[in-house]
């Protein structure tokens, strides 16, 4: 062998090395295995024996995951390592983190993307140790639903944060409405925010809306829809119907007060969801759909009466956006049982009592939603309530078709609301189109 | 015997400058080594990852899966938001370097002679470059903000905006409001090369043309701009180069916005790493595109400017 050619076989074997190493490296992650391996050791309560737990969730929950972290540690000989993960950083860390077997113990995730996650094979397969539970049938079920595929369970409730209807009283007294009564249909909720616009206060408008963010708008919309009693999307989160008849009222009504002047808050169309919460929080807004978690620290330090509802349907009903985080075991613990010791805990009603109700933040545990709220707010109960009713969109590529930023959705909502309104149903088809991928 | 004589020269001198030349070559790659071994590790295999990932079917979360070349290409070729991201980007690269080159020669050459003012001036004009592009561009978003920024209000009460608009929430305003950001942000930086350009220029050509009755703007046209070619090339290529590769600025004042309509290429290549298809194959292909183009949009303007062509004759 000449030295060229004994060269050439070097560098060939070096390729061929560099190429079996990229391979090896996604063993296992191929997608085309959705869920992970069972986790067959895990049983009844886990096991606390000391270990140190690592976890990651993201920063829009740190209060409560800091609360349930704190709570743990204190109680039990395992203890968990909390890292917070910045809300745009969570995709990449994740899949970075997939791709080099480097998941932590315990993963919990914007409930919306826990479908993916899931379809990826990032959690451990725990149906058995679910449906172990004693209090299973007491949880909610948005958060096991959306990681659940071919009937196999894989993650559990961890944060649950809810779109409610809010409204300032003050404003609403101005305005000659019933400062009590928030809206219960469709209809009163476009005849309240168009005499708050009427008013004609510099700066106050009826409502607002988030009109560039898709996020924002699953979760003040689609309760809507829910309460009206259609469903925006099939079974299999497959497709969408994010154009029938409910829903076409639904941005008929916002579209009217788009039109209607001081009807939408000024930079509706605009807002990205960056500061959709601020104009309620200033006192600049009369009624609107809004997350539980960002109002209940309003309760003691706005200088204006805020009431609280759930989300009306067209004709009625209610309904709310079961969102904020689910958790799992990931596919790379080597901790499971001790990772479920965790996981069950926080499912039993003394943690859920302790982390959630004792903090005026929401419970998964239904049994602690109705009773575990006596010193609370009276609002919080009116919240809480809304919970049965709430639901949880489950598809595998929602991110895509919904939240990220110049998604289908944000594009029918901005035609229909501010645009050419003709066009949803090629938007709806559009959202179709990534979904059934 | 003389042509014996020759042969053995012949013969020694060539095995000698052998010897010595292997020797030579040998100290020269010692010495060479460590810092090829940091071009190929940082350099040279990063980006040979890269091209091999754009031949792949590679995903966020689940790795490899197999060769699909040239598929990922053929998929951004057809793309509509690929074509989009590529129209904006060449437009806002366009309106950067125009705006920012000119300002920052205008600013240098104003600011190029030693008077105490001056050193106040250049301060002044080159600070923001000491702040980062994140750190600015929150800066600018809370300026920019209408729940909290001051120029929202200001431009409502002029009569220069609607009042349901904001600054970001239209194509031309997150466009105008970004490059307002950049052009505040790197003029200092680009007037800082350009007054090393200028004040390289030896001063007795302007004392020669100043004999020969040369007013300011032949002196400029004549002595300046010429010698200060290098320094343009230089400058452009930066200013082509970071505009083309915009993504800090966007991702946190507009994430694209609104509607995609000022979504950059690179900032695609994140959204489809990262954000909605979570594939890498692709990103890695719509990275090699960019780099390519880079590469030729350097080439040309490097010829167009003439640079390198006095050098080589």
């Amino acid at each position: 062998m000449t030295r060229s050619t004994r060269l050439r076989t070097g560098v060939a074997a070096l390729a061929a090395a560099g190429v079996f190493a990229l391979t090896a490296c996604s063993d296992g992650g191929d997608g085309t295995d959705p869920g992970g391996e069972p986790a067959e050791e895990v049983s009844g309560e886990g096991i606390d024996d000391g270990t140190t737990l690592t976890m990651w969730t993201r920063a829009p929950l740190e209060r409560q995951a800091v609360n349930a972290v704190e709570a743990y540690n204190s109680s039990h000989e395992n203890q968990v390592e909390l890292e917070i993960l910045p809300n745009d950083d969570v995709e990449g860390r994740v899949g970075a983190a997939a791709q080099t077997d480097a998941l932590p113990d315990l993963l919990a995730g914007d409930v919306v993307r826990i479908p993916y996650w899931t379809s990826q094979g990032i959690f451990q397969d725990l149906s058995e140790q679910i449906q172990g539970l004693d209090t299973l049938d007491d949880l909610q079920v948005g958060h096991i639903d959306a990681g659940t595929i071919d009937g196999a369970q894989h993650t559990l409730p961890f944060v649950t944060d809810i779109s409610v209807m809010v409204w300032n009283k003050d404003l609403y007294e101005q305005a000659g409405l019933d400062p009590e009564a928030g809206p219960t249909t469709i209809a009163e909720f476009t005849e309240h925010a168009e005499a708050v616009a009427g008013l004609g206060t510099d700066g106050v408008a009826g409502s607002y809306l988030s009109g560039q963010s898709g996020g924002a708008l699953v979760f003040t919309l689609l309760p809507s829809i829910w309460a009206s009693g259609d469903e925006p999307l099939s079974e299999d989160g497959t497709s969408a119907n994010l154009d029938s008849g409910s829903a076409l009222d639904v941005y008929e009504a916002y579209r009217g007060l788009a039109e209607t002047e001081n009807g939408l808050g000024a930079g509706s169309q605009q807002e990205t969801g960056a500061t959709w919460t601020a104009p309620f929080q200033e006192g600049n807004v009369g009624v609107m759909p809004y997350p539980y978690t960002a109002v209940t620290g309003l309760f003691e330090t706005a200088d204006f009466e805020i009431g609280v509802g759930p989300i009306p349907g067209v004709d009625g009903g209610e309904s709310t956006f079961l969102g904020g985080d689910a958790i799992g075991i990931s596919s790379d613990s080597e901790n499971a049982p001790q990772a479920w010791n965790f996981m069950q805990w926080l499912m039993s009603e003394d943690a859920q009592q302790e982390v959630f109700a004792d903090n005026n933040d929401t419970a998964a545990n239904l049994a602690v939603l109705e009773s575990g709220y006596e010193g609370a707010d009276p609002r919080t109960a009116i919240a809480n309530a809304t919970v049965e009713h709430g639901r949880t969109p489950v598809a595998v590529h929602f991110n895509e078709a919904f939240n990220a930023a110049g998604s289908p959705w944000q594009l029918l909502i901005q035609d229909a609301v501010w645009g050419d309104a003709s066009t949803i149903s090629s938007h709806n088809e559009a959202i179709n189109t990534i979904l059934a991928q | 015997m003389a042509v014996m004589a020759d042969t053995d020269e012949r013969q020694v001198v060539p095995h000698r400058r052998s010897r010595w030349s292997r020797t030579d070559t040998l100290r020269g790659w010692a010495f060479l080594a460590p810092a090829l071994a940091l071009v190929v590790v940082f350099f040279i295999v990063p980006v040979g990852l890269v091209v091999y990932m754009s031949a792949t079917d590679w995903t966020l979360f689940g790795g490899f899966t197999a060769m699909n070349f040239p598929q990922n290409f053929v998929d951004i070729a057809s793309d509509p938001m690929f074509a989009k991201s590529l129209e904006f980007t060449l437009k806002y690269t366009v309106l950067t370097t125009v705006i920012l080159m000119p300002l920052a020669f205008f600013l240098a050459l104003l600011v190029q002679e030693a008077r105490q003012w001056n050193k106040f001036l250049r301060t002044a004009i080159l600070l923001p470059s000491a702040l980062g592009i994140a750190s600015s561009s929150l800066l600018f978003y809370a300026l920019y903000s209408p729940q909290v920024g001051p120029l929202n209000p200001i431009l409502d009460s002029l009569g220069l905006m609607d009042a349901q608009q904001t600054i970001l929430g239209t194509a031309d305003g997150a466009l105008w409001a970004t490059v307002v950001l950049v052009v505040w942000r790197f003029t200092g930086y680009f007037m800082l090369l350009t007054l090393i350009g200028v004040q390289a220029i030896p001063g007795d050509i302007y004392e020669a043309a100043n004999l020969d009755g040369a007013g300011r703007l032949r002196k400029l046209r004549s002595i300046t701009l010429p010698m200060l070619k290098p320094t343009i090339a230089m400058t452009m290529i930066l200013s082509v180069t970071g505009s083309l590769l915009a993504f800090d600025q966007f991702f946190i004042l507009t994430k694209g916005g609104p509607n995609n309509e000022t979504l950059t290429t690179v900032l695609l290549i994140y959204k489809y790493a990262f954000e909605t298809k979570k594939d890498l194959g692709m990103a890695a292909a719509l990275s090699v595109v960019v780099l390519l183009a880079l590469v030729i949009i350097n080439v040309l303007q490097l010829r167009a400017l003439g640079v390198g062509r006095s050098e080589e004759k």
